[in-house]
């Protein structure tokens, strides 16, 4: 923690005196100032909790107690196991296919939003706003009434005759899919709508002019031209998904708890802090390296493009 | 007739873009549409692109009604004011867009593609991504694009208001040579009277949603409909009269007579005298023979090519442009006559 040591650098700034009599000091001070409030921001909440549990993560675990300094790689030869491995797999996959759901639900809504009235657009947002206030607890336990047996829509379609008996849809790879990507749909809404709001309309408009349906010139147009934003959005929702560890342990199978969940399940009710945190910074990894490759791929791809 | 658009009105909400707009135009002409901004001009072009569907009224294309066809069925061509080029594909891919679309085989696209950059003249850029074109190149992709799929017609939405002055004159040239070696119908809209004047062969002058004046530029020039036109094509003097007779107009109190006898307004009417500057004469304060109104000069503006004088007379101001080999040894203050010939004075009404 160097930070707080630059404060009073900063402060002495500030004193006119102090400008004048050192100006190349000062004036690349001056020019640093902005960044120190990100930096010190970034630092106290980001760098140092993050260090710590680095540090954590290679600690002895105390067992019946908490846990003491040490340098023990155990706690990430433990993760190299069958079992975590699946977990991370299933992680990863279904996060990653909830983002492409999403994205591809997501997408078309927002271009037809940015194409309606003023008017309209505000009150699509609020309303989008609105469900993004809900949390995650209540939009678990809503899906997992929602698709029960007991009071959920399958009651709905068999009294009107669609099915012989209420079925019970939760918990299943299903019910968890739908709960990921109704829990990530306003956030994608929002990522896209920047983007989609400044596209020039005159570029669909010129592809209808060359004899492109709409359909045709949403996806020959539209698409590409956004291509970028849309893997940036991409990349959010599948981060987004992977911090879920609600949802999984309403709406899933134990088969369908995520990497999330075995974390919290280590860290609160295990009380094994060193492995809860050598999980953390695994899946942070895999995270960086799986972001990195998408984006590499957008990257390459631009630069082929033209 | 190649296209009639007939009796067309279109409102977003409350406002009246277009109000029984009732047009014909033949084939193979150059039409620029021409007004201010918000008058109407591109909305009218958007409806025959097919972009906007008139609240009322139909438009025809060769006896056949395309009023409800959309945009992508129609086959026109159309150069936009962004120029809207697909950023995500190169020159080629641009150009080759339409016939893509349709199917076309890569060969034949990239031939193609070839074909219209060489009638643009930008030849060898096909593989260049449109990020790396100047504003010029840019046009000439725009149009070669819109003219890939031999359009029926050609729409430009003021095509060359990105360019800089110098640019801009010259691609209303080449643009107007284009369009007569191909033949195609065109409009052009546009608020800048010099590109209708340069291009058009009928010029359709717009203001608040209705068309003020259909002709030739010239004659929109020398004899405009009303005030409006006068003002808007080039610089004109408007003074304001009472119509005395058939064709006097008196300024105050001095006849002023003028060629041709206006109509349907009745004598004793309050009239606008239109007159170029460039007709107007300056002349000695003791000259007094017909169509002279004695004044005062209160500014002399010498441009090098041009001079332009300014003269009082009573309430009102008189603009005359003189080249300066013909320039009146004239200086503010002085008093001056003002000739307005007879075949130049046109009554507008008021």
């Amino acid at each position: 923690m160097t930070r707080p040591a630059s404060a009073p650098a900063a402060d002495a700034m500030h004193l006119p005196g102090a400008a004048a009599g050192a100006p190349p000091i000062s004036a690349s001070l001056r020019r640093h100032l902005p960044l120190i409030y990100p930096a010190v921001m970034l630092g106290v909440f980001f760098v140092v909790p993050f260090g710590i549990m680095l540090a954590v993560s290679f600690f002895h675990r105390v067992e019946g107690a908490f846990y003491e300094p040490a340098f023990e790689l155990a706690n990430y030869a433990r993760f190299l196991t069958p079992f975590f491995g699946k977990a991370l797999a299933f992680s990863v996959w279904i996060s990653a296919l909830a983002a492409a759901i999403v994205i591809s639900v997501s997408f078309p809504f927002t271009y037809l939003l940015t194409r309606m009235g003023r008017q309209a657009q505000v009150g699509f947002l609020v309303f989008i706003l609105a469900v993004l206030s809900l949390s995650e607890v209540i939009i678990a336990f809503s899906w997992s009434s929602l698709l029960s047996r007991t009071a959920g829509v399958s009651n709905l379609l068999y009294f009107v005759g669609l099915l012989s008996q209420p079925v019970a849809w939760t918990p299943s790879f299903g019910a968890l899919l739908v709960g990921l990507c109704y829990l990530c749909f306003p956030y994608s809404v929002l990522v896209l709508y920047p983007a989609l709001s400044r596209l020039d309309p005159e570029l669909p408009e010129a592809s209808r002019m060359l004899g492109a349906s709409p359909l045709r010139t949403f996806f020959s147009v539209v698409v590409p031209v956004l291509r970028r934003s849309i893997i940036s959005a991409l990349v959010m929702m599948f981060v987004f998904n992977l911090g879920a560890f609600l949802l999984p342990q309403v709406l899933g199978q134990p088969e369908h708890w995520t990497l999330s969940v075995l974390i919290t399940d280590q860290a609160v009710f295990q009380s094994n802090i060193p492995f809860a945190a050598a999980m953390a910074v695994f899946l942070m990894l895999v995270c960086l390296v799986l972001v990195g490759l998408t984006l590499m791929f957008g990257q390459e791809r631009k630069a082929a493009a033209p | 007739m190649a296209l009639r658009i007939d009796h067309v009105s279109k409102s977003f909400g409350s406002l009246h873009a277009l109000i029984d707009v009732d047009l014909e135009f033949p084939h193979g002409k150059l039409i620029c549409l021409l007004g201010p901004s918000g008058c109407g001009k591109t909305t009218l072009l958007r409806c025959i692109a097919g972009l906007e569907t008139p609240t009322a009224g139909s438009i025809w294309l060769d006896g056949q009604d395309v009023t409800h066809a959309p945009a992508h069925k129609r086959n026109f061509g159309m150069v936009f004011q962004s120029l809207a080029l697909f950023p995500h594909l190169s020159v080629g891919e641009n150009i080759a867009y339409g016939l893509r679309i349709r199917g076309v085989d890569q060969a034949a696209r990239r031939k193609r593609a070839e074909e219209l950059l060489e009638l643009v003249r930008l030849p060898g850029v096909i593989d260049r991504p449109v990020s790396q074109l100047s504003g010029g190149q840019r046009q000439r992709v725009a149009i070669a694009r819109a003219l890939a799929l031999n359009p029926k017609l050609f729409l430009l939405d003021e095509p060359l208001s990105a360019l800089d002055a110098k640019l801009r004159e010259a691609m209303q040239i080449e643009l107007r040579l284009l369009q007569r070696r191909l033949g195609i119908s065109t409009i052009v809209v546009t608020h800048d009277q010099r590109e209708a004047m340069t291009m058009a062969d009928v010029v359709v002058v717009m203001d608040h949603g209705r068309v003020q004046q259909v002709a030739s530029p010239l004659d929109t020039y020398r004899s405009p409909s009303n005030a409006f036109v006068a003002d808007f094509i080039g610089i004109s003097n408007l003074v304001p009269g009472t119509l005395s007779g058939r064709d006097i107009v008196l300024v105050d109190g001095r006849p002023i007579r003028v060629a041709r006898p206006p109509e349907r307004i009745s004598e004793g009417a309050r009239v606008m005298l239109s007159i170029r500057p460039e007709e107007v004469h300056v002349r000695p304060a003791q000259a007094n023979g017909e169509n002279h109104l004695s004044g005062e000069v209160s500014f002399v503006r010498d441009l090098g090519a041009s001079v332009e004088i300014t003269v009082r007379c009573g309430d009102h101001q008189v603009l005359a442009v003189t080249t300066p080999r013909d320039r009146p040894g004239v200086q503010i203050g002085d008093p001056v006559g003002v000739e307005l010939p007879v075949a130049a004075c046109v009554v507008l009404p008021s």
